[in-house]
């Protein structure tokens, strides 16, 4: 095996990671926000992937321009779901994990069928969009455009979602509420406004994942399931609750991926991602960045 | 209340002898194979269920991974069966042994877990197990293994010509988890269990082997769980990791509990005569046409049941208790 295979396999895993990265943010925003886990997450992916599917079979709108859009779509359907849904899974005073976790599971097998029922379980890809099957190359290394961009955004939207909490007023109502949601409802704060909000942006970010990826991936009904699990693997790794503990777990999962592909038959390269997340929770049960 | 209590559960049982009875009798006027069929997957899931209760309902370990035991279960029994010729009640066994030991080694680490964490950990482990047996060239790897015919016998637990001796072990089955259950909650491990779900710290505190008593639970739960998947191995005489190993199974086996109420001597029972009939029927009537249709009245009615009965449809049966019990 040469070092340039190497770097060129820690060079994808890199771009990977990031994008693994920004599917996981959103699930440790709503996490780190209101303690509960989307078992639907994947199945937002599956829709924003199938939204720019349309976007571009109907209007011919490439992936690229229409993430924005995706991602404004989910931002909706997330905060629809929150208000529909979650809201009232949250007021369980018995079994409350359990409630959580089977309602978004439910809501993930619903949202698979409602796809199989109006999509069909056919695989669909957009066949040539700007970025899909070029790539560059640097200094001999070669990176697929798609994911490339895709880590740039990843990026892009990690520096803007820390900007935001940090330096926005809504930011700091979503701190504050997560910090101590009975006490800010004195302030004149609506729990509910920013739980909606909270769960609106968690849906974007894996909104604006989906779209990237249609360029590169197939799309099918249960598409989101593979990518969930490393989602959660991923925000589990970095801890739950952490914003930038997702972000950097995604980093690693990426390389790990990467470098687990290069010693171990390609259909075990997730076995590396599982050990590690493993291995990383039996030393520090919290994650790597969890302070919950 | 003692009184009560002790009352209580001998009305349990003899209620589950009644039940118990007339679920025996039913194939006397159930002729139909499709209705059977759906009564055999009843009568496992809610034996499943009973089984994954155990640790998740009463000990609290809420585990969506237990399709690994029931691979193990079905694995090591086939592979007993096919390579070496042991007899599927040996295999069973072994399956059994095995899993208990699996779920008791993945104990010392996983227990100290929290939370999400711990439910992400059991997914991911049961999925290690199905990558590792989809590349296990010896197992069969991805292709699986078919079960021979070696005749039509008890002795090989090999039925051809009719499903009844299935229904009956289904049967027995579900009757074995739901007496261990009900043994071991009045038992020492049973209040243990009940202690370390309310809460771990005060439990510790007043003497309760928190560890020993989590660990406990999950070796019953595991060798039993592993016991329905040894049965389902030989009910359908073809295994492959996909079939026996699936995230499916993990959810199809917590269901039923979460559905008729986590916890509790008769949610998994109730849950699964409402909740696998139901699915078994929306498949056969919607499942054919690849629409979804199946998944949508499912998932639908998890959602609806989570929300609206967050005890499980149980609770609509007993009032309220006073002390905040697990029960």
């Amino acid at each position: 095996m040469t070092a340039q295979a190497i770097i060129q396999s820690l060079a994808s895993g890199l771009l990977m990671g990031l994008l693994y990265g920004l599917i996981a943010v959103g699930l440790a925003l709503i996490f780190g926000l209101m303690d509960v886990t989307n078992f639907a997450h994947g199945e937002f992916l599956m829709i924003a992937m199938y939204l720019s599917f349309f976007l571009f079979a109907f209007f011919a709108i490439d992936p690229l321009l229409s993430a924005p859009l995706v991602a404004a779509a989910l931002f909706v359907f997330g905060a629809v779901i929150y208000l529909l849904i979650v809201r009232f899974a949250m007021r369980a005073k018995a079994n409350a994990g359990m409630v959580q976790i089977f309602t978004t599971f439910g809501l993930a097998i619903v949202m698979r069928g409602l796809a199989q029922y109006f999509f069909t379980p056919d695989y669909r890809s957009i066949p040539q969009s700007w970025l899909g099957g070029k790539t560059i190359s640097i200094a001999g290394i070669f990176l697929p455009e798609p994911q490339l961009v895709g880590a740039l955004v990843s990026i892009a939207a990690f520096a803007g979602l820390y900007f935001f909490i940090h330096r926005t007023d809504f930011g700091r109502a979503i701190e504050a509420t997560r910090e101590d949601p009975g006490a800010v409802a004195l302030v004149g704060i609506d729990k509910n406004r920013v739980f909606a909000f909270g769960w609106g942006l968690g849906a974007a970010l894996v909104g604006l994942a989906g779209a990237i990826m249609a360029s590169f991936f197939y799309i099918y009904p249960d598409v989101g399931a593979s990518f969930a699990l490393i989602a959660y693997v991923t925000v589990a790794l970095g801890g739950f609750g952490s914003v930038f503990g997702a972000f950097a777990g995604g980093i690693i999962v990426g390389l790990v991926e990467a470098t687990t592909a290069l010693v171990l038959p390609p259909s075990l390269k997730s076995v590396g991602i599982y050990a590690v997340y493993l291995l990383v929770v039996f030393i520090r049960p919290r994650g790597l960045f969890g302070s919950i | 209340m003692d009184k009560e209590f002790a009352a209580r559960r001998r009305r349990d049982l003899i209620i589950a002898a009644v039940l118990a009875a007339i679920a025996a009798a039913t194939p006397l006027f159930v002729k139909d194979v499709v209705v059977q069929n759906i009564l055999i997957l009843t009568l496992m899931y809610a034996g499943l269920s009973q089984s994954w209760n155990i640790l998740s309902g009463y000990c609290g370990q809420i585990s969506l991974g237990h399709a690994l035991y029931f691979g193990l279960g079905a694995y090591t029994t086939e592979l007993l069966f096919t390579k070496f010729g042991v007899l599927p009640w040996f295999g069973m066994l072994a399956g059994g042994v095995v899993s208990a030991l699996i779920a008791m080694g993945l104990g010392y680490p996983f227990f100290r877990l929290r939370g999400h964490y711990f439910v992400i950990a059991t997914i991911v482990i049961a999925e290690i197990g199905l990558l590792l047996f989809h590349n296990w060239e010896w197992a069969g790897a991805a292709m699986g293994i078919t079960i021979p015919i070696r005749g039509d016998s008890w002795l090989k637990f090999q039925f051809l010509r009719t499903k009844l001796p299935y229904f009956y072990f289904a049967l027995a089955l579900c009757c074995l988890a739901w007496f261990v259950t009900w043994w071991l909650e009045n038992s020492k491990w049973g209040f243990w269990w009940r202690a370390v779900k309310d809460n771990p710290e005060a439990a510790e505190s007043l003497g309760v082997d928190v560890f020993n008593s989590k660990m406990g639970a999950a070796a019953v739960s595991a060798f039993l769980v592993a016991i329905g998947g040894s049965f389902y191995a030989q009910f359908v005489s073809y295994i492959d990791p996909e079939s026996v190993m699936g995230f499916q199974f993990s959810l199809l086996m917590a269901l039923p509990a979460v559905l008729g109420g986590i916890g509790t001597l008769w949610g998994p029972v109730l849950g699964a005569a409402i909740l696998i009939p139901l699915t078994e029927l929306t498949r056969f009537k919607f499942g054919g046409s690849g629409r979804g249709v199946d998944l949508i009245v499912y998932g639908t009615l998890i959602v609806l049941i989570s929300l609206a009965l967050p005890r499980g449809l149980l609770s609509l049966f007993s009032r309220p208790k006073k002390t905040g019990a697990a029960r």
